[in-house]
């Protein structure tokens, strides 16, 4: 089923669609969206929605297992707090994508603005996967609780850092990978910088293949260049700061 | 050397004392053993009063250490002793439950007017007394048609939700509280007709009966919520703030991460559970409004939204615009509200009283006549049916009672949740200790707690010759002050005594 969004109030357009995923749609594409916020917040069914043209804030906000393919770049805060589910971003993101989230894999082709990541958690097989081509922003993985966190710095100009600084700030679980090893000064002190070992790239592998397909990436390419993981030193990086 | 003297001295009457090892059992701070006769590791007593009242031959007390300091009024005993514990740790002096600093008390310098001779008083006892009150954004103006005879509200109202009498239970969460104090908080609201809070823990599924009571949290760590856990309770509170710790974030410490709190929290067994101070998708009321929608989107707009900050200087510019942000319900927490574990320089120094917050808001909400778009909840040291009242007549619609609860089950306010320990099995999750707080006789307990204060409620509206909660809500001339300054009577907008 198509939805032609132009021109429409994003609460509208979400109507629309939980109306559809209610009737039993299992498709929808979404034409000329242009800023609508919270796409897909409102749905339990799971349902492919392909959107063409920019979506608002909050995409995919507390997502419960929809697959969302954005043919476009996206904006801030996209998978906020999701639950499962699957988003493809052919371009570039904002802010805070994937913070707070839980399980789900989360795919942006290019770059990514400030705080992305920011406290994803996991709890037993539920691991929020979220892999960026480009580049991010600051406080990348502050307060990181769980999941996996990969940035391939693809297609970047020469003088282009990986990350900003404060990368993995207050991190506390999960793990970063970066396909180039991060200067001392822009980590948070509660992170340490190892190589990628035979475990890391066996565990990695399925979601760079994933994302290959996506966006046509050859993944040996992609292995050329090493993986260095980000891990917290400590799962209490503040058990030492009270006196009882 | 340990310069730390124990606070309290544990005295065992040996001759009374049967030997029956309760209050050994009983202690969850470890300070009595048992060698041939009960001892006690004195430094270890923090005053929770466990072993005094489960002793069945009464034969413990427990007392101050009489052990003198030199008196000085700048250099007083508490100082002394932080210093001592902070040159031993260097660490932050972490506390619990709510300021205790003699700052003044504004509901102590108010009294409320009665009815004589000319409007006469009502009696509850013989006529009925409406203490209902629904909160959710209300409309400027609401249309009324008449159908088959039938007088029908077309206006289309924005979600509420009731309450039979003006009280929520604060916010206090899975992990911070056990869950059979939860479950007694879910029940007493249910059976009053109330409202308990998840806080920020996620929600055990123990309690998912209590749906219809429960105001479910999502604070910063945005722990345990998904669509499901947003939709199992009435309202959703953001939470920005709380006035034990204004400005700061929650950090439940890694051992009371058990497997049942992560499990509610969807994370790890024994990893800190970190909220941080700022939610990092808010950095402006516009953030904050985009959050609210992106709540009543996944709840279908079938909820009110509600926002908790702590008061502070700035805090009626805030509300208003939290109000403007899209709010149904707001939440201000005063400077003596209570928390689970707080740096203690935070919680005594930081905030203003909910008394002063609470009149600055309403009466910047009535200027900007915005006041109907929200419902206010107050909280902060609400310590009887008095405090609440008062804070009515200044104009909250509600009051949040976490502290006066907790006291209402057991609670000594021995100010040591922080430490897990908790004897009376409210802030801990031992096991052993959970297991002593009974849900359901706490929860009789409660309810009686929230029956009293409704009756003496009804008690002063009758007094003051109305029949409804409504009619007193920020109805600040039935006020006085008694022993305030002229700004401090503009700021709370009543009348000294006499006039």
């Amino acid at each position: 089923m198509q939805i032609d969004a132009k021109g429409m109030y994003y609460r509208d357009l979400n109507q629309l669609i939980l109306k559809a995923a209610e009737s039993g749609e299992e498709e929808l594409i979404l034409n000329n969206v242009n800023g609508q916020r919270y796409i897909a917040s409102n749905l339990d069914k799971k349902l492919r929605i392909v959107i063409n043209g920019v979506p608002g804030n909050d995409l995919a906000a507390f997502m419960n297992g929809s697959e969302i393919i954005v043919n476009a770049n996206g904006q801030d805060a996209i998978g906020n707090t999701m639950n499962d589910g699957l988003i493809v971003v052919h371009g570039h993101a904002g802010d805070t994508v994937g913070y707070g989230m839980r399980n789900g894999k989360i795919y942006v082709r290019d770059n990514v603005g400030y705080r992305v990541g920011i406290h994803m958690k996991e709890y037993q097989d539920s691991v929020p996967v979220l892999i960026i081509g480009g580049t991010a922003g600051r406080f990348l993985g502050e307060y990181m609780a769980g999941g996996i966190l990969i940035v391939l710095g693809l297609n970047r100009k020469s003088n282009e850092p990986l990350t900003g600084d404060y990368l993995g700030t207050g991190m506390h679980g999960g793990v970063i990978y970066l396909r180039e090893k991060p200067e001392k000064d822009i980590l948070g002190k509660e992170v340490a910088v190892f190589d990628a070992d035979d475990n890391d790239y066996a565990k990695i592998m399925p979601f760079l293949e994933e994302y290959c397909e996506y966006f046509n990436y050859d993944v040996q390419e992609i292995l050329k260049q090493p993986f260095y993981k980000l891990l917290p030193v400590s799962k209490r990086p503040y058990g030492r700061l009270y006196a009882y | 050397m340990n310069y730390l003297m124990p606070e309290f001295l544990v005295q065992v009457d040996h001759e009374r004392c049967r030997r029956c090892k309760l209050c050994v059992n009983n202690c969850g701070f470890e300070a009595l053993d048992f060698k041939e006769r009960v001892v006690s590791d004195d430094s270890k007593c923090v005053a929770c009063h466990r072993c005094v009242l489960v002793c069945p031959e009464r034969a413990i007390n427990v007392v101050k250490n009489p052990v003198a300091f030199k008196e000085s009024y700048h250099w007083n005993v508490e100082h002394i002793k932080n210093i001592y514990k902070q040159a031993a740790t260097g660490g932050k002096l972490l506390t619990a439950t709510g300021n205790e600093k003699p700052y003044k008390s504004y509901f102590d310098h108010l009294v409320l007017d009665a009815c004589q001779v000319t409007n006469p008083s009502i009696d509850p006892l013989r006529e009925p007394m409406e203490l209902r009150t629904y909160l959710g954004s209300k409309p400027d103006k609401v249309e009324i048609v008449k159908e088959n005879g039938k007088y029908k509200l077309k206006t289309k109202m924005p979600p509420q939700v009731k309450l039979e009498t003006p009280i929520v239970f604060a916010a206090m969460s899975y992990g911070a509280i056990s869950l059979n104090a939860h479950k007694a908080l879910a029940a007493a609201a249910k059976e009053c007709g109330i409202l308990y809070n998840t806080g920020e823990g996620g929600l055990h599924r123990d309690l998912y009966e209590y749906a219809d009571h429960t105001i479910v949290q999502v604070a910063s760590g945005r722990f345990g919520i998904d669509r499901e856990y947003l939709n199992k309770g009435v309202m959703v509170e953001i939470k920005i703030g709380q006035g034990a710790k204004p400005g700061i974030g929650g950090h439940l410490p890694g051992e009371k991460v058990d497997e049942e709190v992560s499990q509610t929290r969807r994370i790890p067994v024994g990893s800190d559970a970190i909220s941080p101070a700022p939610h990092h998708d808010i950095y402006s009321i516009e953030d904050l409004s985009q959050l609210i929608y992106a709540i009543k989107e996944a709840t279908n707009y079938q909820k009110p939204v509600c926002v908790k900050i702590a008061a502070v200087h700035n805090v009626a510019a805030i509300a208003s615009g939290i109000a403007r942000a899209g709010a149904d319900v707001i939440y201000i927490d005063g400077f003596r509200g209570g928390t689970g574990a707080t740096p203690a320089t935070i919680r005594d120094h930081v905030g203003i009283p909910i008394e002063m917050a609470l009149a600055a808001v309403d009466d910047r909400l009535r200027s900007e006549g915005i006041r109907n778009r929200v419902s206010i909840i107050a909280s902060g040291g609400i310590r009887s049916s008095a405090d609440m009242i008062k804070a009515i007549a200044l104009g909250a619609d509600a009051v949040g009672i976490g502290t006066a609860a907790l006291i209402a089950i057991g609670c000594q306010m021995c100010q040591k949740c922080h430490t897990g320990r908790c004897s009376w099995g409210i802030a801990t999750q031992r096991p052993e200790r959970v297991r002593v707080l009974k849900p359901e006789k706490a929860k009789e307990q409660l309810v009686n707690l929230v029956r009293s204060w409704s009756l003496e409620l009804k008690e002063i509206l009758g007094a003051l010759g109305v029949n409804a909660v409504e009619s007193l809500r920020g109805s600040r001339e039935r006020l006085r002050g008694i022993g305030l300054n002229q700004i401090e009577l503009e700021i709370l907008g009543v009348k000294p005594v006499g006039r």
